[in-house]
């Protein structure tokens, strides 16, 4: 009774050993509690779909695709702690995320040390790619060109005369409210104010503020939790300045937040509405079916970073069907990678940045998400 | 500029008085569970929370029925403050009395307590509001009725959700006031805050009243979380810190353990974070930003503390012999 035992529990331990060598993991990592579980979620589950879709090509093979997805909670630490906790899995070959730049940079620093490769949906701030390191890439635009789009936008489309610039002192928020203070300067508009706050709620001291300054445009440089509100408030104190917000005002919350106020709203984008991709059509027809929610810009993003990963790994299984590829090799793949996804044509510079972004403005015109594309210019990469 | 800005003075000072209104609600519970147990609970700050979130639940689901907004807001009032009040006796029941039953002496015990249910109930909250309705962030829905803007003299414009907010702060401070000084409840609160011990020898049941006194905290708390709400429009569990700790403070202001100075103390932190905040970056050319109203606020409060350390209303405590 004890041989044959022993035996079995032997067999399980090989092939148990056997199936782990030949599972290959991509994770995403997005807030997925807290307060931006909106836009963290929806992150989550485009990556989810397009690993998902790919497992069977990989069964084929005798590769286990396996999804995992983390939470960071937006706090840096925690992001630095799953970034951890994921190097040390052999398995893991790519990382989705995140969702906030002042994550992804502290977050990415442990990446390369163990050359896993990050590919990232959202993270807008410049810093992320002009660190040049080989295993960082985005898919997303930079906010050192989605802040002047927005401020050209301002002062050439809408006349903006005098702005009044706030932000949420992220590196987010910050980053592309400068660009957007520097862009306005240069072309001619007045910058009547520029204030941080992390208030949530009582807006009512800068509202006042303005009413004071008398701005045609009011930039907003931060999150749609917080803009929502602060939206909300003004035009109940009848301010009726032109109110332009970042890519993070990109959620229904935004609408669910501010309900009418959101009207005349405008705000930039890097992800564009889904219905501008011919190929996004069948996608989010998809993940309606399978999530039962409808598809935020964000997934589109996510899903086509996900696929970055699953175009390198094909290529590299193809190359050598019999290992599992190594992250240097999933690094530099990575980088060479050219297909059409769904929200585009893909390829990388040798910073990270897609070759070929495109910014959208978009406006509400009803309270209703998502909004109006107004405008889409193209952008050349990298911002120099 | 500066004419402007003289001429926006009274709409600024109507800001702070709003403001300080709604810290007065809250700094009420803080004061009365102080004046009777001598203790902070610093739990109050979740209670006003769950005021806020009930009233989110209310109008919710009883939009559907009740057309009238403003009997919808008196529901959600009554609804949020009672749910808030018991969940105050709740706290006190299982948390507080048992401490307090075994002869506890040292002060820090309830006050670590405090702290930890505070995060309890607000990743509690979290927890069951994330399985509800899958929602962090909790709107109130607008009324044109609660949002109309009247103008006033002196280039003021008043929302009537505003009036609303300056009516049940007063009606709370009174009718406060009258319960504590005019009934029998009143007397018997007034005597176990004195001497709890005498105060059980002459008939009275220091538990009873113990839990009566934070279920009257508990709902004035709820009632400020549900005008919260319905000022700022978004709630979330963890909404009820700031305003919580600023209520704190407002009550060490006017005097812990005084029910006008908590008013006092709220109107009056309410004034010079406004009036700091909105002034200061003008007479310094923006480079002390809004955002250091705060910290205005707080620098007046340790200045009026070294000068009075019981507070604008409060009693110099003798020491107990």
């Amino acid at each position: 009774m004890k041989k044959p035992l022993f035996i079995l529990a032997m067999t399980t331990l090989l092939v148990g050993a056997t199936a782990l060598a030949n599972t290959i993991k991509i994770a995403s990592v997005s807030p997925l509690s807290g307060s931006q579980a909106g836009l963290g979620e929806t992150i989550k589950l485009g990556a989810q779909l397009a690993v998902e879709e790919a497992a069977p090509w990989f069964k084929e093979r005798g590769i286990n695709l396996v999804f995992v997805p983390q939470d960071d909670q937006a706090s840096p630490d925690v992001g630095v702690a799953v970034a951890r906790r994921l190097v040390n899995d052999d398995a893991v070959l790519g990382v989705v995320g995140h969702l906030n730049s002042g994550v992804a940079i502290p977050a990415s620093e442990v990446y390369k040390e163990y050359n896993l490769t990050m590919v990232s949906p959202a993270n807008t701030n410049p810093q992320i790619t002009e660190r040049r390191y080989p295993n960082v890439n985005r898919i997303c635009g930079r906010d050192d060109i989605q802040g002047p789009v927005g401020a050209e936008f301002a002062v050439n489309d809408l006349g903006a005369k005098k702005v009044y610039i706030i932000h949420d002192k992220t590196a987010y928020g910050q980053g592309v409210a400068e660009t957007f203070r520097a862009k306005a300067l240069a072309l001619g508009a007045q910058v009547v104010g520029f204030d941080g706050t992390e208030e949530r709620s009582n807006f009512n001291l800068l509202i006042q503020r303005m009413r004071i300054m008398r701005p045609d445009v009011i930039y907003f440089g931060g999150m749609f939790d917080q803009g929502g509100v602060l939206l909300k408030q003004l035009r109940e104190r009848k301010v009726e300045a032109i109110f332009i917000g970042p890519d993070a005002m990109d959620s229904s919350e935004l609408v669910k937040i501010a309900q009418d106020a959101v009207i005349g709203a405008y705000y930039t984008t890097v992800a564009g509405p889904v219905e501008l991709f011919p190929a996004a059509k069948s996608f989010s027809e998809r993940y309606l079916a399978k999530f039962n929610r409808p598809a935020e810009s964000y997934a589109l993003y996510a899903f086509d970073s996900a696929q970055v990963f699953i175009e390198a790994i094909k290529k590299l299984v193809e190359a050598n069907p019999d290992a599992v590829p190594a992250r240097a090799d999933v690094a530099a793949a990575v980088r060479q990678v050219a297909f059409d996804g769904i929200t585009g044509s893909i390829a990388f510079d040798d910073k990270g940045d897609r070759l070929r972004s495109d910014y959208y403005v978009i406006k509400f015109e009803t309270a209703a998400y998502p909004g109006k594309t107004v405008k889409s210019i193209t952008a050349s990469p990298s911002g120099d | 500029m500066d004419g402007a800005l003289l001429e926006i003075l009274p709409s600024v000072i109507l800001e702070g008085l709003l403001v300080g209104c709604v810290y007065a609600m809250i700094a009420l519970g803080y004061t009365m569970v102080y004046g009777v147990l001598g203790l902070i609970n610093f739990a109050h700050s979740e209670v006003f929370m769950i005021g806020a979130v009930t009233g989110v639940e209310v109008f919710r689901y009883l939009s559907p029925h009740v057309e009238n907004p403003f009997l919808l807001l008196i529901l959600a009032t009554l609804i949020g403050g009672s749910v808030s009040g018991l969940t105050a006796i709740a706290i006190e029941r299982l948390a507080y009395r048992p401490l307090r039953k075994r002869g506890y002496t040292n002060r820090l015990v309830p006050l670590i307590t405090a702290i930890g249910i505070s995060f309890f109930l607000q990743d509690l909250v979290r927890l069951v509001e994330g399985l509800w309705h899958s929602e962090f962030y909790m709107n109130y829905p607008s009324y044109a009725e609660l949002e109309e803007t009247h103008d006033l003299p002196l280039a003021m414009s008043i929302q009537v959700k505003s009036i609303i907010v300056i009516a049940v702060t007063i009606l709370m401070l009174a009718g406060l006031w009258v319960l504590v000084k005019k009934t029998r409840l009143g007397k018997a609160i007034r005597a176990v805050a004195q001497d709890t011990s005498t105060a059980s020898l002459m008939g009275i049941d220091p538990d009873r009243i113990i839990a009566r006194t934070f279920f009257i905290g508990g709902f004035l708390g709820g009632v400020a979380g549900v005008m919260f709400g319905m000022m700022y429009t978004q709630v979330n569990p963890f909404c009820g810190f700031i305003p919580g700790i600023k209520a704190f403070t407002a009550a060490v202001l006017g005097g812990i353990g005084s029910i006008p100075g908590a008013m006092l103390g709220g109107i009056v932190l309410g004034q010079l974070e406004t009036l700091g905040g909105f002034y200061l970056p003008f007479f310094t050319d923006g480079a002390i930003g809004t955002e250091y109203k705060d910290i205005f606020g707080f620098l007046i409060l340790v200045l009026l503390l070294l000068c009075r350390p019981q507070g604008l209303l409060g009693k110099a405590q003798k020491d107990k012999v």
